[in-house]
């Protein structure tokens, strides 16, 4: 046991028994970020910040939210939105935010594919990121029902029925899911439990080992420069900041983080006072009605992607399950779909720059048309984009060995 | 060097951002709904017909007429049956006359009274084999003219927004979050439209303003072969009707858009002094 001694104040009392001096250091002062960066580097905070106003704004609503189909309309709709102090304010902060939430994870997603930051000892990174990506898709799903309006309804029920073509155990497994044979109250008080409890505390828990994977391969810059940090680090602390190619994640990273969240919180408060149509769709503020289908059901924004990819195969469903269940798994394998060692940004590989601006493109044309009603010519747009993504799956170890190839001057 | 690429950066996921907010919103809601013709208040389908006249002989024919299942409160003839049996003698309870002079378009009145079905707007629904409970009026079109100054007269043009949504739509629409319950119990009214009739309350979040609007005025228009008649109502009628379904569905706008400029204005002066921060520490490490 160490050496207990009079403590000459609270900061000394508490370091000699939880070592608080050294925490900050590893965690706050002394953790290393590379200076070679642009405010893209801010997504990661931003979603931090984005998931604690989801955490606080979830456990207001928590409060006057009735899990019951008889319940939950009106407890949403009347009790948090009518009677409540700010109950509003509450629900749109949670509404907004768990549609920017994907945004951000997209852009952050995407930048981390730019850069190449999610190889050469990276990859654990990109993993738990996925998996957060993953788990954040299931907490909005099961967030989505909880109002119990129309759309929550048949968004659980066009979901849920997708299970159903699983071969052998599909039918049965609905109803495990469900709880029920159709979507009803079991169905309702098992997402919620899902979604305030089980979901969320495996998010945090994602969420802290994601953190640690950064340590020990460090985060990426700009320019995919593999630094010597013991050196950096050394003229830091010498007192040479200028000539460091290191900073301080406090408070030289963070003060500029907090910059970019509060001009991000701008935009944010604009859109849940001024315009939040968008992450509350209208048709949800009808009550869930099984005997009455909606003119037009797609999910929220950010699932439309491999949802048209889903609508894509227009002419064999089995085909578009397929490709959709592809698309959910095989962005967990972009690191060693990308065969190139080159950590470098996109347009400074001229092959991959191509392949990256594509795939966004073909990301927008998914997600746009994942919307619009399945008819005409947006059948055949969706199908050819649907087929393009699978393309540029495909496509990606054999530019990137290409790449590896000509760069290495074809050595292996 | 660097702010330069930050902003190049910062336009491209603009540009980007915003294809793709135009597209699963505004593009993708204009196929949804598409355009229609904004609300028309004049009535213009239906032929021109006298809305003035001799008020002492409308009330006559009124009192003639209309009583016999229609109730004029005002003018001292309370409706004949309770509301329950109302509704199931005629499928729905039928509405008082003290008010509809104020409530409808006069010329929309007159065309009701000669020939109901048409002018609701309701022709698909009812028809010989399954009459509409409210028969045409078998007067001249000058005594129509009448009947509609009579009502006129009587009618009181300060009605609240309230009221004017109890008078117009209460009689099969509820306004649960406001504790008003249609007149007509729901099980009747469901077998009488063949259809289940929605609560209000959420209305204004799940239609709009400008859909409510455009709906009140003419529901085939916008949902075809809806039992929902066309309503009538004078256009300051159904500005206080949707009024009220906004004070009570979106009972918190006024105090959103108020708050919402305060903390946009909170945020700008942190990101200030955030930006002033940032640049005390970097200017360091430059």
């Amino acid at each position: 046991m160490a050496e207990i001694k009079k403590a000459n104040g609270i900061v000394d009392w508490l370091d000699q028994r939880l070592a608080i001096k050294t925490l900050t250091k590893v965690l706050m002062t002394e953790y290393w970020i590379p200076k070679n960066i642009n405010w893209l580097w801010a997504m990661g905070v931003v979603l931090t910040t984005l998931f604690g106003i989801l955490v606080v704004s979830g456990i207001f609503l928590l409060m006057y939210y009735k899990p019951d189909v008889n319940l939950a309309f009106d407890s949403v709709n009347y009790t948090i939105m009518s009677e409540v102090s700010y109950g509003w304010l509450w629900r749109h902060a949670h509404a907004v935010s768990a549609s920017l939430v994907f945004l951000i994870i997209y852009i952050h997603m995407l930048v981390a594919i730019y850069y190449g930051s999610y190889k050469r000892g990276r990859e654990m990174i990109w993993l738990t990121g996925m998996i957060i990506f993953v788990l954040f898709s299931a907490e909005a799903f099961s967030g989505y029902m909880l109002p119990w309006g129309q759309m929550s309804y048949w968004a659980a029920k066009v979901i849920t029925d997708l299970f159903s073509k699983i071969p052998l155990i599909g039918p049965e497994l609905v109803v495990w899911i469900r709880g029920n044979f159709t979507v009803a109250d079991a169905t309702l008080t098992r997402f919620f439990m899902l979604h305030v409890f089980l979901l969320p505390l495996i998010i945090m828990l994602m969420i802290v080992v994601h953190f640690y994977s950064l340590r020990i391969p460090h985060v990426n810059n700009q320019e995919g420069e593999v630094l010597d940090f013991d050196k950096e680090v050394a003229k830091y602390k010498s007192g040479d900041k200028k000539g460091s190619k290191v900073i301080a994640f406090w408070p030289d990273f963070l003060s500029k983080d907090i910059f970019v969240i509060c001009l991000f919180m701008i935009l944010w408060f604009f859109l849940v006072c001024y315009n939040f149509d968008f992450a509350m769709d209208p048709i949800n503020f009808d009550p869930a009605n099984s005997m009455k289908t909606p003119a037009h059901i797609y999910p929220e924004w950010y699932f439309l992607w491999s949802y048209e990819i889903l609508r894509g195969f227009y002419m064999s469903e089995s085909l578009g399950l397929i490709f959709f269940g592809f698309a959910q798994v095989i962005l967990f394998a972009l690191p060693f779909l990308d065969r190139s060692p080159v950590v470098a940004p996109a347009h400074r590989r001229p092959a991959f720059c191509v392949w990256f601006f594509v795939f966004i493109i073909d990301l927008v044309v998914l997600t746009i048309f994942g919307k619009l009603p399945p008819e005409g010519i947006n059948n055949y747009i969706g199908c050819v984009a649907a087929i393009v993504f699978i393309f540029l799956i495909v496509a990606l170890p054999v530019i990137t060995i290409f790449e590896r190839d000509s760069r290495l001057g074809g050595a292996k | 060097m660097s702010a330069l690429r930050e902003l190049k950066i910062l336009a491209f996921v603009v540009i980007v951002v915003g294809i793709l907010y135009w597209g699963i919103e505004p593009l993708a809601h204009s196929i949804f709904h598409p355009k229609t013709a904004p609300a028309d208040f004049a009535f213009s389908d239906l032929e021109k017909l006298p809305t003035s006249g001799n008020v002492k002989n409308g009330e006559e024919l009124a009192t003639t007429f209309c009583i016999a299942c229609h109730g004029i409160e005002k003018a001292g003839f309370p409706a004949l049956l309770s509301p329950e049996d109302a509704a199931s003698a005629y499928g729905v309870v039928p509405p008082d006359l003290s008010n509809i002079g104020a409530l409808y378009n006069d010329n929309f009145l007159a065309n009701l009274i000669k020939d109901p079905t048409k002018a609701l707007k309701l022709t698909h629904k009812f028809n010989d084999d399954n009459p509409f409970p409210m028969t045409p009026t078998y007067v001249s079109d000058e005594e129509i003219g009448d009947i509609v100054a009579y009502f006129k007269s009587i009618a009181d043009n300060n009605l609240s927004d309230k009221e004017v949504f109890v008078g117009a739509c209460g009689r099969c629409h509820s306004m649960k979050y406001d504790n008003v319950a249609a007149v007509t119990p729901s099980d009747t009214l469901a077998e009488y439209l063949g259809a289940k009739v929605p609560d209000l309350s959420m209305m204004i979040r799940s239609r709009g303003e400008e859909t409510l609007h455009k709906f009140i005025n003419d529901p085939q228009k916008i949902l075809a072969g809806t039992s929902m008649p066309r309503v009538g109502l004078t256009e300051a009628s159904q500005t206080k009707v949707v009024n009220y379904i906004e004070k009570i569905g979106d009972s918190k706008k006024e105090q959103r858009e108020w708050l919402g400029k305060i903390l946009i204005g909170f945020m700008a002066i942190m990101a200030i002094l955030a930006y002033l921060w940032k640049r005390s520490k970097w200017h360091n490490l430059h």
